[in-house]
């Protein structure tokens, strides 16, 4: 519970900037001024399920200590393994972290009801998978790199600007908003935001985060292979 | 006191300093990290020139002094927030044994410089809000007595989530939320917010004491919710009051410990 009072206080100070901004610019980025509130507190609904600040795995702690030796010859796939792990958490997250914030926003600001609840859970899913995906090429790093500090605030740094949970990626300016909006991140809030606003066009919004999902979980089965590799010439 | 907590400091200084990669790495990430929140404002003033009534180096202004104030408190005293760590683990038992203040050892236990990163941030904003502002210095001898008394609310506010932690234990986002959410609420104009919040931080918690009030007076503005001139200049009554306050808790929470026991 402290985790999700945590998210309602910033996602209310996070409120009143957007409204303060969604004053002086009405209709900014496309959203009137409750769907930009609206997605500020979606976006610290995110936090939790799409672990925005990062880690959320495992893998690190059993590749420093050896364990990930004993991981990768079990008869399952690693990624495949860690994967349903992720969903796993991401679904207890979703209730014990994503439901409150979502309910206190309604009552303190109210908040616009999802245009399309379905497809909203999909986009939600969608997101997760990608977040993980992500996340795992992260971890599976720490093969090859020996202080993983580094490249975990590099990919906190990305993923908390360019996923839209500090601004909405609509209103990013210029060449910087049409890169944002095609990095990966974008799949993880700003898409399922725009979703659940109904602000996105369906069929796009799920392509995206569909495409990204792919090619990130493509690239972490590369790169279990060739840390499976690493790991047999090291002799484990 | 202070002696001990510097050459605490200076220990895990030169602990840090076997590794001097990952320590220019650390603080680099920590400067682009808290800049991250520059960039945020940035943005918002790419769409709009006026923020509840303030243009961009009027916020980048607030933005600094707040920044700069609670990067030097976070690096100095943050670790506070671990003590609830340190009471499941049962290493805080040990704090309480030694001859030197509790607050002390956990404020300065596992010191981490690579902070100075933020606190490069924080000031590297504030010198482009100043270069841009043109504040007379008749008005600018205020800008560091507003930092001074930022450090000490922010550190009270540490010490005061530290010691509900020692109460109850297991719940240190809580605690978060009135510490990191502090400085992010400070980021911005307090114009920003309703005028609940911004009574709520002006009369139950003083954060409006760490850049609003006094900043009102640097950049000579009129107070939005009318309050009397010369509250502007109560800044360091609130940060001592403060103080005492945090102060009388982390005895009051250290008198009430019970160990865990493991």
């Amino acid at each position: 519970m402290a985790g999700a009072f945590t998210n309602t206080v910033f996602g209310v100070m996070r409120a009143y900037v957007l409204i303060a901004l969604w004053r002086s610019r009405p209709g900014l980025g496309g959203y009137d001024l409750a769907d930009a509130v609206t997605f500020c507190f979606l976006s610290q609904a995110f936090i939790g399920p799409m672990q925005v600040f990062g880690g959320g795995l495992d893998l690190p702690q059993r590749i420093r200590s050896g364990d990930i030796a004993l991981d990768l010859v079990r008869p399952a796939s690693l990624q495949l393994w860690t994967l349903s792990e992720d969903l796993g958490r991401a679904a207890y997250l979703f209730l014990a972290r994503s439901v409150p914030p979502t309910i206190a926003g309604a009552l303190l600001f109210g908040i616009v009801a999802p245009a399309h609840p379905l497809a909203c859970a999909a986009s939600l899913v969608l997101g997760v998978v990608v977040s993980f995906g992500w996340r795992y090429l992260v971890a599976l790093a720490s093969c090859w790199v020996l202080d993983d500090r580094g490249l975990n605030t590099l990919s906190l740094v990305l993923t908390t600007f360019f996923s839209g949970l500090m601004l909405p990626l609509a209103i990013f300016p210029g060449w910087l908003g049409t890169l944002a909006r095609a990095l990966p991140w974008a799949a993880m809030v700003q898409v399922p935001a725009d979703v659940y606003l109904g602000t996105a066009d369906l069929a796009e919004a799920f392509a995206f985060q569909a495409l990204w999902a792919a090619v990130l979980l493509g690239l972490g089965a590369l790169a279990t292979s060739a840390a499976r590799r690493k790991v047999v010439i090291q002799g484990g | 006191m202070i002696r001990i907590y510097v050459l605490l400091a200076w220990t895990w200084t030169r602990a840090a300093a076997q590794y001097p990669v990952s320590f220019a790495l650390m603080t680099a990430g920590g400067f682009v990290v808290s800049g991250l929140d520059a960039a945020v404002i940035w943005v918002i003033f790419a769409n709009t020139t006026s923020l509840a009534g303030f243009g961009l180096p009027e916020v980048l202004f607030l933005y600094g002094v707040s920044g700069l104030a609670f990067a030097i408190s976070d690096l100095l005293f943050s670790n506070v927030d671990r003590v609830s760590q340190h009471i499941r683990a049962g290493t805080f038992d040990v704090f309480l044994i030694r001859p030197v203040s509790s607050f002390v050892q956990v404020a300065v236990d596992r010191f981490t410089p690579h902070r100075i990163g933020r606190t490069l941030q924080g000031a590297a904003v504030l010198g482009v809000a100043l270069s841009r502002l043109d504040v007379p210095l008749a008005r600018a001898w205020m800008i560091p007595v507003m930092v001074a008394c930022g450090i000490v609310i922010f550190t009270a506010v540490f010490a005061l989530g530290g010691a509900a932690q020692i109460l109850l234990t297991d719940a240190p986002e809580v605690a978060n939320a009135f510490t990191y959410g502090g400085a992010m609420l400070t980021q911005y104009p307090l114009s920003v917010y309703g005028e609940s919040v911004v009574r709520g931080v002006t009369f139950i918690l003083p954060l409006a004491f760490v850049n609003w009030q006094p900043g009102l007076y640097v950049l000579g503005r009129e107070d939005p919710l009318g309050l009397p001139y010369w509250v502007r200049f109560l800044s360091p009554a609130a940060a001592l009051a403060l103080a005492l306050a945090a102060a009388l808790a982390w005895r009051a929470g250290i008198r009430r410990y019970r160990s865990t026991g493991s």
